[in-house]
């Protein structure tokens, strides 16, 4: 099964995904689905879409082997970092938002909404509105606010209004209900850029398809430099864009995915590991694994990482881990903030603390990894807007 | 027995005028305070009880609504408890219909069939789930139809006539009528374009209709009233309850707002 027959015509991964959203909405996702997979089919856009990625948003962005890590940590297997931090704006985020951009422009709307965690999604949504002439207003939970000031001022920077949600947990899943509610008050006008592969049909499917330029770009280099295609996929996993994109591209190859989700203070604490902890439940738009009570509530997840803070996750993802598909683990706090070190003492790389969890895996697959294995990580961002966080628990 | 939801939608058609619902959100600020404000709603003429099961996330909701979700949570509410106090308002004498209204989740988590048995044996009539659309509905619908009870959808505005049709025919008991773009809350003044969506949901549909969202005073109800079955106040009265929770005529005032919108409807 390739991914162009993921998902199904109604929009379902197996169990997971469809559409669960008041019915002000479900014009727009009608909508929405059919001028996307026009837009897909339209060797126009793709043109226009490809010129941004390499003109603006520096793509291809490098594949670079990480020689003084693997020796680090022992291992003869050959290790590279997708570069996604070298991208403009510092993380993957640019390719989704650049694509959706474009297709809301294709929609006639003059405004665009979007909810961030770490900023880095609203950032690139500021972005890619500012190059294309759109209206913008980005929601984040005030305490993702105070952690990621610098993306803020970034945002306001670029022209985009900043709504501060103070609902709930004040994290990602608040400032992703607001952005719902401004959707349904405001669809008529506003196209909502939803920054990961979560939400109602066609959000999980598009926004996948616009993060595969990572795999795609990462085949084709790996091949360029090994002559081979990678054993091992590495990619941290909060909503699972970064991820998906780097998976979906090599689904049918027998390459292993290894998806790293957020074991915050443990697992038996609190935490973001929705596919390890989660149960089937219908949250923010789709059916997934979701972290939530007995009695049907969602939980407020922990991570260190803004990005990573988040009680559900993409249902591709939980179709990949019920098919064993993909492996899902999990890195803690402690275990991120170590592996930023590391990056940046062996590679001089800082990694946003989202992309640390996947580099804390490194480590823990050595004794699994012969020789002759070649592991891609996907480096999704740069870790400088997480210097704030860094100087409170960090003593150097 | 007779579904109570059919029967009081039959009425409301034989004589001509349209009904007043309440929607009160369920554990606010206690489940025994919501049963002493259900009773008093329906004692000043309320017809169908909306009973709100909180979520922890609602999309549909505006900050009024959030609130008073929040506030129940706290407090401790289950879906158990919500299902136990609509047993105690039968026990009471309570016979208008019953819906509990909530997001997906809860009901989804607790087992589709358990749910619908249970519904049933409290005593409630129907489900009214918003963020659920017919398209996702079909297992659902299968255990409301063996448990005989109602299940109803929104209709929006924004839903073209075929889209209204379709669901139209997959209400069980009557459609919900989304009066405008946008969450729960009242507004000072409804888009003006409402009855002309009323009268298009009438014109794809045999199904009693409900308009909600936004109605709080009385000249949203008279405007409204002749291209409807039913109007469901919701945040005018969970307001009433956020501002005096504590007072011992908490019941009275919400009541007195119902009877002041009951004015709105005209007729006999």
């Amino acid at each position: 099964m390739t991914t162009t027959t993921r998902p199904d015509a109604t929009g379902h991964f197996g169990p997971y995904g469809g559409r669960y959203v008041p019915d002000t909405l479900m014009s727009a996702l009608t909508d929405l689905e059919r001028e996307y997979t026009a837009a897909r089919d339209d060797a126009d856009f793709r043109r226009e879409l490809d010129h941004l990625l390499r003109s603006y948003a520096g793509r291809p962005t490098p594949l670079t082997e990480a020689r003084r890590l693997a020796e680090r940590i022992g291992t003869r297997a050959r290790i590279f970092l997708k570069r996604e931090d070298l991208a403009h704006t510092g993380a993957h985020k640019i390719n989704n938002t650049l694509g959706q951009a474009l297709l809301t422009k294709r929609l006639g709307k003059p405004r665009v909404i979007a909810e961030t965690g770490a900023g880095q999604h609203g950032v690139a949504t500021a972005t890619a509105c500012a190059l294309l002439g759109l209206e913008c207003e980005v929601h984040m939970g005030t305490e993702d606010v105070r952690r990621q000031a610098l993306n803020v001022f970034r945002m306001k920077l670029m022209g985009a209004k900043v709504n501060e949600v103070t609902s709930g947990s004040r994290t990602l899943k608040d400032a992703t209900n607001e952005a719902m509610r401004d959707w349904m008050a405001n669809v008529d006008t506003t196209h909502y850029i939803i920054g990961s592969v979560v939400g109602p049909h066609p959000f999980p499917m598009m926004v996948r398809d616009f993060q595969s330029v990572i795999g795609k770009e990462t085949r084709e280099q790996c091949r360029e430099i090994t002559g081979r295609l990678p054993t091992h996929l590495v990619a941290c996993v909060g909503g699972g864009s970064n991820s998906i994109g780097m998976f979906a591209p090599f689904y049918d190859d027998g390459v292993a995915f290894i998806g790293v989700e957020a074991a915050g203070e443990g697992l038996e604490g609190r935490h973001g590991a929705s596919i390890i902890k989660g149960e089937l439940g219908a949250f923010h738009g789709s059916m997934s694994k979701v972290l939530q009570t007995d009695d049907g509530q969602i939980l407020e997840a922990h991570s260190i990482s803004a990005g990573l803070d988040y009680p559900g996750v993409g249902p591709e993802h939980a179709l990949y881990a019920e098919t064993g598909r993909a492996l899902y683990t999990s890195a803690t706090d402690q275990e991120a903030l170590d592996a930023t070190r590391l990056l940046c003492e062996t590679e001089g790389i800082l990694p946003a603390l989202e992309t640390a969890h996947a580099i804390a895996h490194l480590p823990k697959m050595v004794a699994e990894l012969r020789e002759s294995d070649i592991v891609v990580l996907c480096l999704s961002g740069r870790g400088d807007k997480d210097i704030t966080t860094l100087r409170e628990v960090l003593d150097l | 027995m007779a579904n109570r939801i059919d029967t009081l939608f039959q009425d409301i058609r034989e004589r001509g005028r349209p009904a007043l619902a309440a929607y009160i959100t369920a554990g606010d600020p206690d489940l025994e305070r919501t049963q002493e404000i259900a009773l008093a709603l329906v004692e000043a003429g309320v017809e169908l009880l909306e009973y709100g099961v909180p979520f922890s996330d609602p999309i549909a909701d505006g900050p009024v609504i959030q609130r008073a979700a929040q506030r129940s949570l706290a407090a401790g509410t289950t879906v158990d408890a919500i299902l136990a106090s609509v047993s105690r308002l039968r026990a009471a004498g309570c016979e208008v219909p019953i819906s509990l209204f909530g997001a997906y989740n809860p009901f989804f988590h607790r087992g589709l069939e358990r749910l619908c048995r249970e519904v049933r044996e409290a005593g409630a009539d129907g489900l009214l789930i918003p963020d659920l659309p017919p398209e996702e509905a079909d297992e659902l619908l299968g255990h409301v139809d063996a448990e005989g009870i109602g299940c109803t959808f929104l209709a929006a505005p924004t839903s073209p006539p075929e889209r209204l049709r379709m669901i139209g025919e997959a209400c069980r008991g009557y459609v919900y009528c989304v009066s405008l773009r946008g969450v729960t809350g009242a507004r000072a003044e409804l888009p003006p374009d409402t009855v002309d969506f009323l009268d298009r949901v009438r014109s794809v549909t045999d199904k009693p209709t409900l308009v909600g969202f936004g109605i709080s005073r009385p000249d949203h109800v008279a405007l409204l009233a002749p291209h409807v079955d039913a109007m469901v106040v919701g945040s005018a009265f969970v307001r009433i309850i956020e501002e005096h929770s504590s007072a011992p005529d908490l019941p009275q005032r919400v009541a007195a707002l119902a009877r002041e919108l009951i004015g709105g409807l005209g007729g006999s």
